[in-house]
């Protein structure tokens, strides 16, 4: 389970470029700083960081230099610090690159539902809804079926949606997909599934190649 | 004018009822000493504006425990269990924000500025109810500002005149809370003298801070102890 988290991850690091302004979401795209090889990317965390370097040791740990999910972290070489409402500017005000994030579904236009399962308590939305209407890119990093089985990736949610803005692509332990106007496309299988099989497992209609 | 005061007598400058801003993000960045002094208070029908409820038994998770707060207004509470028993048992109402808008809004209270548009939360459950308007072809939402009548911060440091610095992402929204309460009191880990703080590094300008509390808590280890 572990390996198809990590597979994800390294495919996810495949689609980003030397320079970019990145926000993390909490989950698989946590591990996506592991398989950056040689790429140079610039973390930012909602909580007022841009330039977030990796866990300290033990005695360097700082409980007021933490990331988004609380964890302690250090500061890359030209980091900048600063307020909460500064760092939703550069969110929200279209200044970050790319958006990496989980999704408890994605419709097959790209539409995100990633904060609330109906019937449970919704006590939480944090940063989600501001990275899905504001950042450049959006690219979801999930598992291809929810915890019950149930495929993400669907023809129309039934979880509460986050925003009207369509992720750009999707990543999954078996397939790479893109969004488009006209729906999902596959662009690429990461696992030994065929495209009949894949369509087995997905909730949504999609193309792929010339068809 | 004299701002430094003893924590003992913040209570005095809270009142049943109250809207509190409170900084934080978890417990980075929280006043946790003014926390404890609430907590140990008899106050009540409390509202708190604040990221998070901290954690269980912990920052403002404490509160949770006393029964003083009426209300909780914030970006995400699902972390903390106390929070969301207390909702699920009808004691405590919650109401949700986008952390952005939620930043936004209080920079706006404290800005004189009435309410903004945005397009967080366009389409989703969090926009019912709210003003749709178009601007140059995409829809946003109308989002009031969020002021309070105390506003509690942490700092690292404060001079006597009341100029703020803060520790690394311990900022958070403390900056913006700084200028939206109509009582805006500092809970930081040093006091030193006017003139001993870089113009450069000052955050909060002291204009916008009535007092200032030396905390209970000593860090070691990057964590305050016993907290």
């Amino acid at each position: 389970m572990g390996l198809e988290r990590i597979k994800i991850a390294k495919r996810v690091a495949e689609e980003l470029s030397d320079g970019e302004v990145i926000n993390l979401g909490v989950g698989i795209p946590t591990l996506i700083p592991d398989y950056l090889g040689d790429k140079k990317v610039y973390l930012q965390s909602e909580n007022g960081l841009l330039g977030m370097g990796p866990t300290p040791d033990d005695e360097d740990i700082n409980m007021d230099l933490i990331s988004a999910s609380k964890k302690p972290i250090t500061m890359d070489t030209g980091a900048s610090l600063f307020d909460s409402s500064d760092s939703f500017v550069m969110i929200r005000g279209g200044h970050v690159d790319l958006a990496v994030m989980g999704a408890l579904q994605i419709d097959q236009y790209g539409e995100i539902a990633n904060w609330a399962v109906p019937g449970k308590t919704i006590l939480g939305v944090g940063g989600a809804m501001d990275l899905v209407a504001g950042a450049k890119r959006i690219i979801i990093a999930s598992r291809h079926l929810a915890k019950d089985s149930s495929p993400k990736l669907v023809k129309e949610l039934t979880f509460p949606s986050s925003g009207v803005r369509k992720a750009d692509m999707l990543v999954t332990e078996h397939a790479v997909f893109k969004f488009t106007d006209n729906g999902t496309e596959l662009i690429e299988i990461l696992s030994d599934m065929s495209v009949e099989e894949l369509r087995k497992i997905t909730g949504a209609d999609f193309t792929y190649g010339d068809e | 004018m004299e701002k430094l005061i003893d924590r003992s007598d913040f209570l005095k400058l809270i009142d049943n009822g109250d809207t509190l801003l409170v900084g934080g993000f978890g417990l980075s960045g929280t006043p946790l000493t003014l926390i404890d002094e609430l907590a140990a208070s008899d106050k009540k029908d409390l509202t708190v504006v604040s990221n998070n409820l901290g954690e269980e038994g912990r920052g403002l998770g404490k509160l949770l425990l006393t029964g003083c707060l009426k209300k909780a207004k914030g970006s995400y509470f699902t972390t903390n269990r106390d929070a969301v028993q207390a909702w699920s048992d009808g004691k405590l109402e919650i109401e949700l924000v986008p952390q952005g808008t939620l930043a936004e809004a209080i920079r706006c209270g404290g800005a004189g500025i009435g309410g903004f548009y945005t397009k967080t939360a366009v389409g989703t459950k969090v926009a019912e109810g709210k003003e749709e308007r178009e601007f140059d072809g995409e829809t946003y939402i109308l989002e009031k500002a969020i002021k309070g009548d105390v506003s509690l911060v942490k700092a690292l440091k404060a001079d006597t005149l009341g100029n703020l610095v803060y520790d690394h992402t311990g900022r958070n929204f403390n900056k913006v809370i700084a200028t939206a309460g109509k009582i805006v009191i500092a809970e930081v880990d040093e006091i030193v003298e006017v003139g001993e703080l870089e113009p450069l590094e000052i955050v909060t300008p002291h204009v916008y801070v009535d007092y200032v509390v030396k905390n209970k808590y000593e860090k070691k280890g990057g964590k305050y102890i016993g907290s």
